[in-house]
């Protein structure tokens, strides 16, 4: 099996929803089962 | 040898992995959460079998050995392999020496 | 079952079945303080009768720690006007919980900030609401500017690089992000921006300090253009609309993701949201702060998805959600319709439409009764004649503290 091209917006960390970017089609390649949110990132803390 | 590309660092699942000393796992319904104390990042680990071998790395002497541990089926490989390298890539697991 | 034969579910969804402990949560230490801000979300001023113990406080931190709670954002009033902060920081921290304190700096002398240096897993952030002075002692007191600068000097000197410049953003200061900008980058500091709220003193400054739509407008694309690395607590998310999401969950995390621990006990949705309408127990209760958290009805209910009621059939829903409840409550709005600051101007709409019913009022008032540092006194509330008086505090903000 050849090594999987990672698909850029997985592979770095970001703070975006990245299930914003699920294709129903793709769902293999592009989906991750990692997602990165900063410690600062969520609303409700002051 | 399977050898995941993330970023500038390489992946390589034949090498022995666990999770960092500073980070922390939390279970949770979708998986867990991960928390590491230096670095301050946060990840969501969206599957439990993802979790599951995260778990087991410390104790295998390869990642490998880990997703075989965990009875990690072929067509997965690819999925979970790039979720640990992104959390090599991030500090949340660490090489053991 | 295999990890593909779920997909990964969208966080909002996952976040219906609950997690098992909040993944940020503030605990207000003391209704106590040495300001009077004219916006405070918490109403401080005067400390409760009621505040937990010591004892009480280090109960709650254990129960952190069981539950895993990775990092916990200490506020008040002051929360270093307890004379326990220390003891209870060194507590937390020995126990697994991060900790980061919000604080105006009073008490950060250059012994303080050594100490803070020399520890791992707490960060400080420093409130400043101006760039300079005169625009940050109109909100926050004469005096106050030179207090918070004196301790971010003291924390550059002592080696702590990194911790936190929070600012709210008003239509008086919304100018000067540049500036608050140099400012962090002089002190090797994090910019912090937030949005204000009309909780709290708030709601009575909230007209005159909201920032107007353009300069909303600016703000948001100042954070696309240079917000890489000033952090806003994703309290922005309800201008999503005007662009591309900025970082963040980009939903609300009340009762979600996040919830207020406060002074006496109370747990609340949110720091934003200190009403009756949105508490969910008490730690002091059977079961703690875990049973609240993982049990009561308001956050079941909270955790729900929610279809956006007259929100939903806008183009932007996905992608400002509706925008802050607590915004929406304490303005009037309905929670089910626009944010009053909505990008598309439904809010605006929609509070020139409101009944002459009265707007809700946060719970209790913990208010200076007398002037402090410049600050007018606050109209006595109505709910002060019917409250236990603590001659104490009365006198003066830190007496018998």
């Amino acid at each position: 099996m050849s090594d999987p091209v990672l698909d850029e917006n997985t592979a770095n960390t970001t703070e975006r929803n990245e299930t914003e970017h699920v294709d129903d089609a793709d769902e293999l390649v592009t989906e991750s089962l990692v997602e990165e949110v900063s410690i600062d990132g969520m609303c409700g803390v002051y | 040898m399977t050898t995941v590309h993330a970023g500038a660092a390489s992946f390589d699942a034949s090498s022995a992995y666990r999770l960092h000393r500073q980070a922390e796992l939390r279970d949770e319904p979708f998986g867990a959460l991960a928390y590491h104390f230096g670095t301050r990042r946060l990840s969501f680990l969206k599957a439990p079998i993802l979790v599951d071998v995260v778990r087991a790395l410390g104790d295998s002497v390869s990642v490998d050995a880990a997703l075989q541990r965990c009875a990690v089926p072929e067509s997965q490989r690819p999925a979970i392999l790039q979720a640990l390298a992104g959390l090599a890539a991030s500090q949340m697991i660490e090489l053991r020496t | 079952m295999t990890v593909l034969d779920n997909r990964p579910k969208k966080l909002v969804d996952q976040f219906a079945s609950g997690l098992n402990a909040p993944i940020c949560l503030t605990w207000e230490l003391t209704y106590a303080c040495n300001l009077a801000c004219v916006h405070c979300l918490s109403s401080s001023g005067r400390r409760d009768p009621g505040e937990l113990s010591t004892a009480e406080c280090k109960a709650v931190i254990d129960e952190f720690e069981r539950m895993q709670v990775f990092y916990v954002n200490i506020g008040g009033g002051e929360p270093t006007v307890r004379p326990d902060f220390w003891e209870l920081l060194d507590y937390a921290i020995d126990h697994h919980v991060g900790v980061k304190f919000s604080t105006n700096g009073i008490k950060l002398d250059a012994a303080a900030a050594r100490r803070l240096a020399a520890t791992d897993y707490v960060d400080v952030q420093i409130s400043v609401d101006g760039a300079s002075a005169e625009v940050n002692d109109a909100v926050r007191g004469g005096g106050s500017f030179g207090t918070a600068f004196r301790a971010m000097e003291n924390l550059a000197a002592a080696g702590f690089t990194g911790f936190k410049i929070s600012v709210v953003v008003t239509r008086r200061n919304a100018g000067q992000l540049d500036e608050f900008k140099q400012i962090a980058d002089r002190y090797g500091a994090q910019l912090r921006l937030t949005r204000l709220r009309p909780s709290g003193r708030g709601a009575d400054v909230w007209a005159d300090l909201h920032p107007t739509p353009e300069q909303q407008r600016e703000v948001y694309q100042w954070l696309v253009a240079h917000g890489e690395g000033v952090l806003t607590g994703d309290s922005f998310f309800h201008l999503s609309g005007l662009g591309d999401p900025l970082p963040g969950l980009n939903l609300c995390g009340a009762g979600r993701v996040v919830c207020l621990i406060d002074p006496i006990g109370d747990v609340y949705a949110c720091p934003f949201a200190i009403h009756e309408q949105f508490l969910a127990g008490n730690v002091r209760s059977l079961g703690g702060f875990k049973t609240v958290w993982r049990d009561s009805e308001l956050f079941a209910s909270l955790r729900k998805p929610d279809g956006g009621g007259t929100c939903s059939s806008c183009s932007m829903f996905d992608a400002c959600r509706g925008g802050c409840m607590a915004a929406k409550f304490f303005t009037g709005l309905p929670l089910d319709g626009p944010d009053p600051e909505c990008v598309q101007g439904y809010g605006e709409t929609a509070l020139a439409r409101l009944s002459d019913a009265p707007i809700p009022k946060p719970t209790g008032d913990h208010s200076h009764l007398g002037p402090v540092r410049g600050q007018p006194a606050r109209p006595v509330p109505l709910t002060l004649l019917t409250r236990r008086p603590d001659r104490a505090c009365d006198e003066s903000p830190l007496a018998g503290i």
